[in-house]
Order: structure tokens, then C-alpha cells, then sequence
């Protein structure tokens, strides 16, 4: 499908000028490893303190961090016009978002897996034990945080003061799947086998996923022409 | 001969200011349409709501009987369109596959060869002259032949040879039939390349036609005329 | 016309006050359990339902500017967005005055609570961008994306903070102690300064809706004199 194909070519551009450059993953990655420093200085966590918050500290890096890699998702056409030649071209708009979230969706989970291996090693915490599950979490949470990225990357892009309006305008947003992101993660990094109450927030995920995926599609046209 | 472009009673408002009033325009097949009018006239307005970058309030608009967002007529604005950190050939592959041109490979090694940057194919963009990006976006615009090319003042900054290459390439796209709009303040070179003529001024259509001898004698005629 | 119909609906409202202050304080009882505090309610809760009615009527008319064009359609959406905003913040603090005096703390992570604060915070986003764009046809289609996915946004937040709640019980804010109906003379008032408030509201995202046409109209002539220069 033309989409499909096209979205494929804008995130194979956007990874390989990221390998090229490596402006957003060393910024990202760099970022996230000092705040998981400053938050074992900080508090000091003792194992069961860890297992408690680990979920909430591991997102939120994810979270922050992530916004330097969105930030530059549309940035990154903004010199020479780029924005207005691919707009121009039988590309679709929605192609356009779809291929950036996939982009950011790749750096962030690089980023992540970074993140994760050093909190495993900071805070004595076995996070293999269930990786499956853990993949899939992150997988699922990183989705919605990279077609939120592009989208309100798109939005914000030629708007005065875009760093500082598009993390204004996200993080509420991104709330509701904080929040089931983080209590799955805790569960998994605790060990503790889900109760049905539990399957809540990964349907949580899902539907937010899918309704803002679906949602962004929908408005790519209204987003990105003027 | 098939109208290639057809604009019908076209507003543009940004908030109650109308940048486009009521512009009526058709170009045909294989002519091409030189845009004249002062910087605010409304040129790049109506390049862009051609291009499908810029949306329109009232009327109609038609490339070859399609919108203009499927139409993907080729665009060169103010800025050359090509990523500083991709190599010549990374950009003009990258844009030749979104264009789904048959051999992008070939294509995009034809078009460096052509362009003279054959010998800079592997060199980052932002490592380049002003020149070598000049040709670089002439190569982007026109590698994969298209039937409509909209060109926002192309020949603003461009050395004298990137003139002389763009002007070949218009010439040969018009041999093959395509469908160029320019616009332009450089008079003289507009009124060489052009069949027609058209000047919006304050965002009206004041005059659209054929390019006359006349024009071409006296490049600034329709200026005095209108203003 | 529409300055008459914003100066009668403000008259209204202000009548209507007047008259739900006086039963108030002057009629109704102190509440069993709370004491004084519990008329409060009175203004705590129907901030809250006009805040939220608001939104989603501001994502009807975003949607309408989508399909219309009309600058109409956005400066009443964006009006409406401020007044509900305004509203949603009385929430906030009415709440956080409640729980300081009964609870003595004054803030809880209840879930109503919780999820007011998410939106105030989404649409307080879509207010600062707003700001940040100058040319108002930008604004009004930018805004009109934000205003969508912001009420999206809001029905999934409820949700998952309700059930956040569920998993890790906390302080409830129920003003409605003993978990009964609320008194039918209690009801009779805080359905008038629903009223009330309601009024108020609309007369409020009148007269700005007023100052977005306003503000347009300045727009356009500046524009059209930079060109005419």
C-alpha cells in the first residue's frame, strides 16, 4: 500500500540522517542516564522502595527524554523547505505522520533499552525475567508517546516558541497512558503476577493507541496543510 | 488542448484578510505562464494554493481535472528543498522513490551527471557551495519529468550558470509537453521563456494573456499599465 | 444585538445569584456532618459541570470551523474553552478550600480532582498555543486539532484515573457524607446556581467572543496596510 510505502521511505530518511548525525539518541540518551543518576542521589531507594516507584522513574525518563527526540521530528524539515517539498509531493499527510512516529518510535525504543540496562545495573533491579511482557509494555506506551510526538511536532513546528509550547501541550495529554505504562511496568519489574484488575491499563493502552493513531490519520490533512 | 490548470473564483483569507480576491485562471497544456506582481501581490499565495501547500476559502482549482493535493505537481519555493545532512544522491533518491520514478538509481546518477555534481554524488549537502545546492534542487525538481512545474522565483540567487541550466530545463519540459507557472521580478528573463503572462496585484488578477512582442521589448509595459 | 443579549444574560445570572445566595445563607441549614463549609458545593460542583458541558461544546463548534471555514465557529470555541477553563479552575480551588477545612490538607489525589487538574492543564496548553500563532485562520485550524484531541483526551483520562483510584483507594471528595441523595431543598439550590452559573458563563463567552472579532478585524487592517504601504 502506497502509505504504507511511503511512510517506510520518510522513516528509513529520518533514521538514517539520526545514524548520521546522532543529534537527538545521544542527546536523549545522555539526558536519561543523568536522570536516573540524580534520582539515586537523590532518594537513595532501598530494594522494595525501588520495586514501588521503579515503573514511574523508568517512564518518566522515557517521557522527558523522549521530548528531545520528538522535538526535532519536524524540526529537522523545517531548514531548506523540506516540509513544504514533501507536502508537495504525492506524499500523503498522513504517510508523512505515520513515518515520524515511526522514526521516533525506533530512536525512542533505542533509548529505552539503554535507559533500562542502566537502571537494571544502578538499582540492582532483574528486569529480564520478564521481558516478553516488558517488550510489549514498552512497545505499546512508546507508540502512543512517538504518534503524539509527530503529531504536536507537526502542530507546533512553525510556532514561536515550539520547545517550550510542544512539552506544555503533550504531557497532559499523554496522561492516561503514563499512568498504565507505569502501574504494568511496576507490576512486571516487581515480579508480581497479574490480577484481572491489572488487564485494565493494557487495554488502556491499547485504546489509547489506537483511538489517537486512528484520530491522527484522520486530521493529517488539517494538521499539516495551511 | 487540455486546460492543464484551472482556477475559478478563488479567495484566499488569512482571518478576514483577503490575500486572493476572486482569481480566475486557466493554462493550458505545454504554455508556459510567467506570474508577475510586487512582493505581497499574492503570487506565492496562489503557487502555493497550486502546489496543494496552502488551502483556499472560495472557488475552484483543477490541475489536469484533479485537486491539487493529488495532482503533485513539482514545487520549487524559496528554499531548495534538500536535506543538509543526506548526500546528493540520498536526496535525489530519497526524492526520486516519493515519486516513484521507474529506475531511481539511474535516475538519480542521469540527473548528478547532468547537474555536474557527479563527482560530489557522496558529499553531504551542508558541505556544499551555494551553487552545487542550486543545482542540487534544480536536479530534485525536475528528475522524475513532471507535467506541471510551479516555480516560485527560481531565478532569484542563482548564479549564472544555474540560470543557464534552469532555462534549459524549462525549455526542454515545455518540448515535452510539460506545464510550467513561474513567478518572478527578473522581467527580462520571464518574458524570453514565457507564452503567457499573467499580474495579480493586491491580490487580484489584473491581467492574463498571451506574452506579446511588445512584452518582450519592454519587460516593465504591464507594470505601468496596471499600477 | 449580541451586547444586549450578554448584558440580559449577565442581569439574569446576577438576579439569579442574588436570590440562590440569600437561600443559602439565609434558608438552608448548616449541613449535619459538614457544617458551613458544605455550601460550598453549591459553587464547587456546578464550576465543574459547566467547566466540562464547555469543552464539549467548544469541540463542537472546533469540528464545525473544520467543516465551515467560518471564523465564527473558532472565536466561539476558543471563548468558550477561556470561560470553561475559568470555571474549571473555581473547581480546583472550592475543592482544595473544601478538603483544607474538612480534611485539614489542601490538596487530595482523589480522582475528580485528579482529573480536573489533567484538563485544566490540556486546555491551558491549548490556550498558550493559541497565543503563539498570529494569523488567525492558522489559529482557528490548529486550535480546532488540539480542541479534538484534547476532548478525546478527557474521556480517557476519567476513566483511567478512576480506575487508578480504585486500584489505590485515597480520600474521597463526596460532599454527599452518609453516601445518600442529596436533600430535595439542597438540590433546589444547587440546581439554580447551576443555573446561574451556566448564565454567567454564556454571557462571559459572548463578550469574548466579541473581543476575538474585534481582534480579527484589527488583524486584517493591519495586514492590509502593510500591503497598501
Amino acid at each position: 500500500m502506497k502509505t504504507v510505502k511511503h511512510a517506510l521511505l520518510i522513516a528509513r530518511k529520518d533514521l538514517a540522517v539520526e545514524l548520521r548525525t546522532k543529534e537527538s539518541l545521544n542527546a536523549a540518551g545522555a539526558f536519561s542516564i543523568v536522570i536516573l543518576l540524580l534520582f539515586s542521589f537523590a532518594f537513595d531507594p532501598d530494594p522494595e522502595q525501588v520495586k514501588e516507584i521503579g515503573g514511574g522513574l523508568l517512564w518518566l525518563v522515557f517521557a522527558f527524554a523522549g521530548a528531545l527526540v520528538f522535538n526535532r521530528s519536524f524540526a529537522r524539515e523545517l531548514p531548506n523547505d523540506c516540509l513544504d517539498t514533501l507536502l508537495a509531493s504525492p506524499l500523503s499527510p498522513a504517510s508523512l505522520l505515520t513515518g515520524k512516529a515511526l522514526a521516533n518510535f525506533v530512536m525512542l525504543l533505542a533509548m529505552e533499552l539503554v535507559s533500562i540496562v542502566i537502571f537494571g545495573i544502578f538499582f540492582n533491579v532483574n528486569w529480564t525475567r520478564h521481558i516478553g511482557e516488558l517488550s510489549l509494555v514498552f512497545a505499546l506506551g512508546t507508540w502512543g508517546i512517538s504518534m503524539l510526538g509527530a503529531v504536536f511536532g507537526a502542530l507546533t513546528v512553525n510556532l514561536r516558541l515550539r520547545e517550550l509550547m510542544l512539552p506544555i501541550i503533550i504531557y497532559p495529554l499523554l496522561f492516561p497512558l503514563l499512568i498504565a505504562a507505569i502501574e504494568l511496568t511496576k507490576l512486571l519489574l516487581a515480579n508480581q503476577p497479574p490480577s484481572p484488575s491489572d488487564f485494565l491499563w493494557a487495554k488502556i493502552l491499547i485504546v489509547f493507541d489506537v483511538v489517537f493513531t486512528a484520530l491522527a490519520m484522520m486530521l493529517a490533512d488539517t494538521i499539516l496543510v495551511n | 488542448m487540455t486546460r492543464a490548470i484551472d482556477l475559478a473564483g478563488v479567495w484566499k483569507f488569512y482571518g478576514d484578510y483577503a490575500a486572493l480576491r476572486d482569481v480566475t485562471l486557466t493554462v493550458e497544456q505545454g504554455d508556459c505562464c510567467a506570474l508577475l506582481g510586487r512582493n505581497g501581490a499574492g503570487k506565492t499565495t496562489l503557487l502555493r494554493i497550486l502546489a496543494g501547500l496552502s488551502s483556499f476559502e472560495r472557488g475552484r482549482t483543477h490541475l489536469f481535472g484533479s485537486s491539487p493535493r493529488q495532482a503533485h505537481a513539482a514545487f520549487l519555493g524559496h528554499g531548495i528543498g534538500v536535506y543538509e545532512d543526506l548526500s546528493a544522491r540520498e536526496n535525489l533518491l530519497f526524492f526520486g522513490r516519493l515519486a516513484e520514478v521507474p529506475d531511481p538509481d539511474r535516475t538519480a546518477a542521469e540527473w548528478l551527471e547532468r547537474v555536474g555534481l557527479a563527482n560530489a554524488s557522496d558529499m553531504l549537502v551542508r558541505q556544499f557551495s551555494r551553487g552545487m545546492r542550486q543545482r542540487l534542487a534544480l536536479a530534485r525538481t525536475f528528475l522524475h519529468l513532471p507535467k506541471i512545474l510551479l516555480l516560485d522565483e527560481p531565478f532569484t540567487s542563482l548564479d549564472d550558470r544555474a540560470i543557464t541550466m534552469l532555462s534549459e530545463l524549462i525549455v526542454e519540459s515545455r518540448r515535452r509537453g510539460a506545464t510550467i507557472v513561474l513567478s518572478t521580478h527578473q522581467l527580462r528573463e520571464a518574458m524570453v521563456i514565457a507564452s503567457h503572462v499573467a499580474l495579480i496585484e493586491n491580490g487580484r488578477l489584473r491581467h492574463a494573456g498571451e506574452r506579446t512582442e511588445t512584452m518582450l521589448d519592454d519587460p516593465g509595459l504591464l507594470y505601468r499599465l496596471h499600477s | 444585538m449580541r451586547d444586549k443579549l450578554a448584558i440580559g444574560l449577565a442581569a439574569a445570572a446576577a438576579g439569579l445569584l442574588a436570590n440562590n445566595l440569600y437561600q443559602m445563607f439565609m434558608v438552608l441549614p448548616d449541613e449535619a456532618l459538614q457544617g458551613a463549609i458544605y455550601r460550598i458545593l453549591f459553587f464547587h460542583a456546578p464550576a465543574a459541570m459547566v467547566g466540562m458541558i464547555g469543552y464539549f461544546v467548544a469541540l463542537t463548534f472546533s469540528v464545525l470551523y473544520l467543516t465551515s471555514k467560518n471564523l465564527i465557529h473558532d472565536s466561539l470555541a476558543a471563548s468558550i474553552v477561556e470561560v470553561s477553563l475559568v470555571f474549571s479552575v473555581v473547581n480546583l480551588v472550592t475543592g482544595s478550600i473544601w478538603a483544607r477545612i474538612i480534611w485539614g490538607i489542601w490538596w487530595t489525589w482523589d480522582y475528580r480532582l485528579t482529573s480536573a487538574l489533567v484538563c485544566v492543564l490540556i486546555f491551558f496548553g491549548y490556550l498558550v498555543m493559541r497565543r503563539a500563532i498570529d494569523e488567525p485562520t492558522q489559529r482557528a485550524r490548529l486550535s480546532s486539532a488540539l480542541c479534538i484531541f484534547g476532548c478525546v483526551d478527557v474521556v480517557i483520562v476519567w476513566k483511567s484515573i478512576e480506575w487508578f483510584r480504585n486500584q489505590h483507594p485515597g480520600p474521597v471528595l463526596d460532599f454527599r457524607t452518609g453516601g445518600g441523595k442529596m436533600d430535595p431543598a439542597y438540590a433546589h439550590v444547587f440546581w439554580m446556581n447551576f443555573v446561574a452559573i451556566l448564565l454567567m458563563a454564556t454571557a462571559l463567552v459572548l463578550v469574548r467572543t466579541r473581543q476575538e472579532a474585534t481582534s480579527r478585524e484589527i488583524d486584517s487592517l493591519r495586514r492590509l496596510a502593510h500591503t497598501a504601504a
